[in-house]
Order: structure tokens, then C-alpha cells, then sequence
């Protein structure tokens, strides 16, 4: 696993932006409903497939996600 | 692992009241970045607009002013003739900038003032439930064009950008959109642009974002910014007006 996200479910609305944007397909729309009544945006990846390319975070208009990535995975900080 | 995204300094931690997949939390922390990245938010004034952004002081953590409907360019213009060493900038939507503050608009380029408008283009009314802007596209549904806007009875859309570019004030014009990753990356190298001109002194410059309106669109938010992409970008094409020349 070289990189996650923390998805923020106060902020997120569900709009699913991120579900079309991830490139591993990680991303999907939960089930329950969160405390503000939407379905938020889940990060399910059982496989470690996460790179924390940050394509989610850069299209999220809430800015609910935060992206880990490894150091030694590469990649400059932005 | 260690932290590489998270949310900008500048921006307020609390949830915004913009309906989901709107444009205007992409814009806001764009903004946010910059002023983080170029470290100008103590001397950073907003003036926030008339518009669904008017709410825009409880999410960036910056002074901010709000003015009257269409009036931002001119606030902006006092404060910084009278603080020229502050960063100020509007954030305007295209019911203010496009409609009722077109003259403030334009004169403000023509003056060649040195602030930044950051101007959201989504093509219809948003706060008022989506009547028809001046910018709403030819056969574009809206509440107040309900078969879509016919040129005979509602006129053309308005190109801002076109239109302040053609000015000797204006220093710097671009047009971008959120509608993907790429755009977004697109839409924040502007925005910095646009701030650098402002600081380096050497006359207006505005940014035209293009952002979606899924709710008043009646879309989902997916096929909003596919329609930004399809249909908004056609009319209003994306790229840089003009570039202040390099010393």
C-alpha cells in the first residue's frame, strides 16, 4: 500500500465527483447516511491499489479528502 | 506516510452551505492555496459578491468586505488606492459581474486598477433558482427561458473575458474551468497568475472560472461538468487572453 485517503464525512455531500475521478476505482457511494443526511463518499480498497495520486481531493468541492502517500512510494510534494 | 493533500490554511474548517458538486468549494480552496502558497493572507482583502458566494467571509480566513450587488470592483478600488500595499481581490459570480455590475466591471479594467476578480461563470442564476444570466448559453433551459433561450426575444450570451481583454488596463485574462483534475491544476496556475500580476504592479487582471450548477442545470453532478466540458467550453473556449510580457 503506498498511499489512502481520509474522506471527512461532516463536509462531504456525496456529489461523487471522486467516484468518477479515481483512476484505481476505489471510490464508491456508502451506503448509510451521514450526520448531515447524504451518503458520503467511501474509500474502500481492500488491496492496497491507492497510489495518493490525489485526483479525488483535487476535484472534491468540500475538500473532505486528505491524501497519505509514502515516502518511499516517490512523487514530489506538491 | 506522510501528509500530501490536505485542507489549505486559509480556509475556515467548516462545511460550506453550496449544494453538492458545486463549483464554487473547488474555487474557494484554490483561492485559499494560493494565498497559503504566495503567504499574503494577512495582507489579503476580499470583496465578497451578491450571489450564491456571498457567504464567502465564513470560509475564508481573510478580511473581507461585502458589497452591494455588482459594486465589488469599486470597493476593491478603494481599498487598494488607499492600502496599496494589500492584496485585494473580488470574487464575483456571473449575475453580479455579467448583469448588474457590467459597468463596474468594465471600468475597472478600462482604469486599469491593480486588483484580481475571480469571476464563476456557471451560466445561470444560481441563489435565485435559476433564472436565465446573461451568460446562459442559446437553447439553454432556465426558469425564465423554459423551451431555452432564443436569440430573437433573449439575445446572445456574453464572452466577459473577450470583452476586458480588448482593454489596455486589463493585465491579465484567462479563462479555465473545474470540471476535471487537469482543469482544476489549470484553474489554479490562473489564479496564481492572476495574484502575481496584481503584486507585481501591473494592472487588472481577471480569471474566468467555468463551474457547474448541477441543481439549478437539473443534472446530476457527473453530467454537470460533462456539460461544462461539451457545451460550455464550446461557447466560452478555455486559455489565457493575455499574458503580461516578461521582463
Amino acid at each position: 500500500m503506498t498511499g489512502k485517503i481520509v474522506i471527512n464525512e461532516d463536509f462531504c455531500k456525496g456529489c461523487a465527483l471522486c467516484v468518477n475521478a479515481c483512476p484505481q476505482k476505489l471510490l464508491k457511494t456508502a451506503k448509510h447516511v451521514s450526520k448531515t443526511s447524504y451518503h458520503p463518499a467511501e474509500f474502500v480498497d481492500a488491496e492496497g491499489k491507492c497510489t495518493g495520486c490525489g485526483l479525488c481531493a483535487l476535484i472534491c468541492p468540500d475538500v473532505a479528502i486528505q491524501v497519505f502517500r509514502d515516502r518511499k512510494a516517490g512523487g514530489e510534494k506538491k | 506516510m506522510e501528509v500530501v493533500y490536505e485542507r489549505p490554511k486559509s480556509l475556515f474548517p467548516v462545511a460550506t452551505h453550496y449544494c453538492p458538486g458545486c463549483g464554487h468549494g473547488i474555487i474557494h480552496r484554490l483561492v485559499a492555496e494560493v494565498i497559503d502558497e504566495l503567504e499574503i493572507r494577512e495582507k489579503t482583502v476580499a470583496v465578497a459578491p451578491v450571489g450564491c458566494a456571498v457567504l464567502l467571509y465564513n470560509y475564508l480566513d481573510v478580511d473581507c468586505y461585502e458589497a452591494a450587488h455588482g459594486r465589488a470592483p469599486a470597493i476593491a478600488t478603494g481599498c487598494k488606492r488607499v492600502h496599496p500595499d494589500l492584496v485585494v481581490f473580488t470574487y464575483q459570480g456571473d449575475g453580479d459581474f455579467a448583469a448588474i455590475g457590467t459597468a463596474e466591471a468594465i471600468h475597472v479594467a478600462a482604469r486599469g486598477e491593480k486588483i484580481t476578480t475571480v469571476f464563476v461563470n456557471n451560466a445561470i442564476y444560481g441563489m435565485t433558482a435559476g433564472q436565465m444570466a446573461p451568460t446562459t448559453l442559446i437553447g439553454q433551459k432556465s426558469t425564465t427561458t423554459p423551451a431555452g433561450r432564443k436569440p430573437e426575444t433573449a439575445g446572445f450570451p456574453i464572452r466577459m473575458c473577450e470583452i476586458v481583454a480588448t482593454l489596455p488596463g486589463a493585465a491579465y485574462v484567462a479563462r479555465v474551468s473545474v470540471s476535471s483534475p487537469k482543469n482544476v491544476v489549470q484553474a489554479k496556475k490562473a489564479i496564481r497568475k492572476a495574484f502575481e500580476t496584481q503584486m507585481r504592479g501591473l494592472g487588472y487582471s481577471l480569471v474566468e472560472v467555468l463551474s457547474q450548477c448541477p441543481t439549478n442545470w437539473h443534472m446530476t453532478p457527473f453530467e454537470s461538468v460533462k456539460w461544462v466540458d461539451e457545451k460550455m467550453a464550446l461557447y466560452y473556449p478555455l486559455g489565457e487572453f493575455k499574458v503580461p510580457k516578461e521582463e
